[in-house]
């Protein structure tokens, strides 16, 4: 017969936010605990030394110049920036459980519009023109790429994650036809740095190098925190993000509430689309000032794991984002300055993430151990 | 020790307590007997403990303190299959069934056998298993072409043929006629002679005092005593199930002033594949100030039925027209959106059989369900939650709702409380039409007289209310009307004063021939 077992499950209450917070906290201090010895019996290096690489590669060393310091932090921001723009560009998909997984797409088609838009405009409109076009085009072509899928599953309940991967694919090989049409020089099959001399269409920040150092990406800061709380003022308060929830967990309580739900579908994805599409415009404009197939480099992917984890909190969001980027900063410093490659930081980042996914597990059960009993 | 004797407790439970998170005890030091060859009935409200106890003894949850002994020796159930090997089923109140298996196929599946599975021989055993306690049932026959009896019946069978002696059956006459309920009890009762204990919990006192031999009540998670069905009565076991008395008389009141207020006429419709018809050919009128009951099996087009008037069926022919109480103007339904019907004016509220997927939102609070029928609600794109929450904090005080707040997500609270929930938004609107369906499934007595109360009240202040039901008792002392439907068609409108039983459990079955495939 079956002894009384070890260890059983009990789910926990709501539990206050602190001790969720503690159990967090838990999570990553244990995941550095692993990854010590994980790295310690691989490569035979000080713990220690390897997590201060992770962090200089973030903040810049404390021994270096302030001036060549800001330019890693700054590139830590711009890069969280665009992740969780990414993120609330998905956050109502997921919501109404769409499985938007073709953010890559859309950030991709944005981001050509905005290529295309630089090229063929360059200086013979005025600046602000420019820039109007080239959000109009980033978003209307990111909305386009959003649009089609949500219309097939609505009209003919087609499978969104097939849909909107494939179109990932798609974008990506037409970005590949520019990239040769564009080239710049014949045979390279890359476009470089899109109006390199007359920088028509660079975001550019060098009026304000005084204040935020001189490669700074305030204006990308900017727009997306706008975008932050947009997300989250339209997501909990509007008649919208309320029709988006009901859809998201029940479709037949919609129906019954008397919403459209074919409307809300192809509007949700709308949005969502073309919030892609802008971070496709901030990528260009705003950092790289060229196209290419890695412009987007898995962030639509990436961004799910964002908005999950957040729970489509778009304060948490902005957290967690800087939590992926820093441990991929983190990762790639540390394989660069020992001279590990690549898969030795994503080792770092998997077990880093097993722990943090891990601990929800604690956040809603409990272990409760076996008691010792009498024997009579 | 205990010396190796025949025991003739099948079941001792020794101070069992089960408890959720830091609060919630489910189950307080409960301990109880069941003899072999005997059948107890379970009683007791909702949450007061007796699935989970039950639970405990199939595998489902493991107690945190106590014992349980089985014929007499201690045994450890931490899973299901520890139940199998103990000799414990039970029969769930939704099946675990495979729809496009075979009876036999579905009763072998998950037993560890020999490499080679032998049907042929399964379906000889299962035969005479059934012939022994006196199941009717065909082992080749598929899952789902059988009813609703037909499937409980295999559910029975599977946990026969796996040896169990103790049977735990959770409601199992809540989808069945009268006829079929009855068949069930002589099956029981066969059972009984052959030793097996069997525990039944249900919620219909006539049906305790009809089958069991003793009674044992639980309030609020305590093992509250039990008692002998024959020096029990339908009004000394609500006492002990509620802790005071309770009035159990519906009181219903003649209809008055009734007008026109509904005219469906000649309304047809198919399922998905299009081929089967759902509804065929209803018509019937409904008025304001009565009750209208509709009966039923279970999958007859009840559910078809109430949707097709709230818009949310599509119907391939009829139309249903609804005239209101200020001009008698008719309005024609059919081919509307339930948006549309609310523009419309038509104050038509509806309880729909899946609460938690159609009535209201899982992950939201009170306020945010409040606000299904009312975000639209002002001009500009923002919600407005003021309304919506005093609305949920006067449903909480009016109808007793226990929750932690008006935030915390109805999908917490217990079956009661959920209903209550949707019912108090459904008539916090004042209808004029007002479709329950099964309002009342899986609420305790205290809980369904609040609802059959408050359907009264809206019966009186004038509203037209239809209530679909499955348990006839309730049905011919509420209703006012009982209209019941076999297999998509009317098979009859009759006066529920002077009607009996006997009568609407045989119109539920009157066309059983041509629609084969009811409820299946």
């Amino acid at each position: 017969m079956a002894g009384e077992p070890f260890v059983h499950l009990v789910k926990k209450n709501v539990q206050p936010t602190w001790k969720t917070a503690c159990v967090y906290v838990g999570a990553v201090l244990a995941a550095l605990i692993v990854c010590s010895i994980v790295i310690y019996t691989v490569t035979g290096l000080d713990p220690l030394y390897v997590y201060r690489i992770m962090w200089e590669s973030t903040f810049g060393s404390a021994s270096i110049a302030m001036e060549f310091r800001l330019i890693t932090i700054w590139n830590t921001i711009r890069d969280t920036m665009i992740l969780l723009c990414v993120a609330l560009a998905l956050t109502p998909a997921f919501k109404m459980k769409f499985w938007n997984v073709g953010g890559e797409g859309q950030i991709l088609i944005g981001g050509l519009a905005t290529a295309a838009v630089m090229r063929y405009l360059d200086t013979s409109v005025p600046t602000w023109v420019l820039f109007a076009a080239m959000i109009a085009a980033s978003m209307l072509a990111g909305l386009i790429w959003g649009l089609l899928p949500a219309l097939f599953k609505a009209r003919w309940n087609t499978n969104e994650t097939l849909f909107t991967l494939m179109m990932n694919y798609i974008a990506m090989q037409i970005v590949s036809a520019f990239s040769i049409i564009w080239e710049a020089k014949k045979g390279s099959g890359a476009i470089g740095v899109i109006n390199k001399v007359t920088k028509a269409g660079h975001m550019t920040t060098k009026w304000l190098s005084g204040v935020f150092g001189g490669e700074n990406y305030i204006i990308n800061v900017m727009i997306v925190l706008v975008l932050t709380v947009f997300i989250f003022i339209y997501m909990r308060y509007t008649k919208h993000g309320y029709e988006i929830n009901v859809v998201g967990e029940s479709e037949n309580t919609a129906r019954y509430a008397g919403i459209n739900v074919k409307r809300v579908i192809i509007r949700t994805m709308m949005i969502s689309g073309a919030l892609c599409g802008l971070a496709g415009f901030i990528l260009v404009s705003g950092s790289s000032h060229t196209i290419s197939t890695t412009t987007a480099g898995g962030r639509g992917f990436t961004a799910i794991i964002v908005a999950w984890l957040s729970k489509f909190n778009p304060f948490i969001m902005l957290v967690i984002s800087f939590m992926l980027v820093f441990l991929d900063y983190g990762a790639k410093g540390v394989a660069s300055a020992c001279g590990l490659n690549k898969a030795f930081s994503d080792i770092i980042t998997g077990i880093l993430l097993f722990f943090i996914l891990g601990c929800e597990f604690f956040i809603n059960y409990r272990l409760v151990f076996r008691s010792r009993k009498e024997v009579n | 020790m205990q010396k190796e004797q025949p025991c003739e407790n099948a079941i001792e439970l020794r101070s069992i307590t089960k408890r959720f998170g830091n609060k919630v005890v489910a189950n307080k030091k409960i301990s109880m007997t069941v003899k072999k060859g005997e059948i107890l009935a379970l009683l007791g409200e909702n949450g007061s403990g007796k699935t989970t106890l039950m639970n405990m003894l199939a595998g489902i949850y493991y107690p945190d303190e106590g014992e349980i002994l089985i014929n007499g020796k201690e045994v450890f159930i931490s899973e299901p299959k520890d139940a199998y090997a103990n000799g414990i089923g039970m029969i769930h109140q939704h099946f675990k069934l495979v729809d496009i298996f075979t009876a036999a196929e579905n009763i072998v599946l998950g037993i560890p056998g020999k490499q080679k599975l032998n049907l042929k021989e399964v379906a000889s055993d299962v035969k005479k298993l059934a012939e022994r306690y006196g199941f009717q049932v065909d082992p080749n026959k598929k899952i789902y072409n059988m009813s609703v009896s037909e499937k409980q019946t295999v559910e029975i069978l599977k946990v026969l043929y796996r040896g169990a002696n103790i049977l735990i059956l959770d409601e199992p006459t809540a989808v069945l006629t009268p006829q079929e309920t009855d068949k069930l009890f002589d099956v029981m009762r066969n059972m009984k002679r052959d030793g097996k204990a069997i525990i039944i919990i249900t919620h219909k006192l006539h049906e305790v005092l009809e089958i069991s031999d003793r009674v044992a009540v639980l309030r609020k998670g305590e093992y509250i005593g039990d008692i002998k069905t024959s020096d029990a009565t339908e009004a000394s076991l609500t006492e002990m199930m509620v802790g005071r008395k309770v009035d159990l008389d519906i009181d219903r009141q003649e209809p008055r002033d009734e007008k026109l207020r509904l005219r469906i006429e000649h309304v047809t419709a198919y399922d998905k594949t299009g081929e089967k018809k759902t509804l065929d050919d209803i018509s019937f009128d409904v008025y304001s100030g009565e009750i209208l009951g509709i009966a039923g099996i279970a999958g007859s087009g009840q559910k078809e039925l109430l949707e097709a008037v709230a818009g949310l069926q599509r119907v391939s022919a009829g139309s249903i027209r609804y005239y209101p109480p200020e001009n008698g103007k008719e309005e024609e339904l059919i081919g509307k959106s339930p948006r549309q019907i609310r523009d419309m004016g038509v104050a038509l509220s509806f309880v729909p059989e899946d609460r938690l997927g159609m009535g209201l939102v899982g992950s939201m609070g009170m306020t945010g369900n409040m606000m299904v029928r009312s975000y639209r609600a002002g001009k500009g794109l923002f919600t407005r939650r003021r309304q919506p929450k005093q609305l949920s904090e006067q449903i909480i005080k009016e109808l007793e709702v226990v929750t932690p707040g008006v935030n915390t997500p109805v999908r917490r609270l217990s079956g009661g409380n959920v209903q209550k929930v949707l019912v108090g938004r459904e008539i916090a609107n004042s209808p004029t039409v007002l479709m329950t369906a099964y309002a009342v499934r899986g609420l305790d007595i205290n809980t369904s007289y609040t609802i059959y109360s408050l359907l009264n009240r809206e019966k009186e202040s004038g509203a037209a209310v239809v209530y679909v039901g499955e348990d006839l008792d309730v049905l011919l002392s509420l209703a006012d009307r009982i209209l019941v439907l076999c297999g998509g068609q009317i098979s009859g409108i009759v006066d529920a004063r002077s009607t009996n039983k006997e009568e609407v459990g045989l119109l539920m079955t009157k066309y059983r021939k041509e629609g084969a495939a009811i409820g299946g």
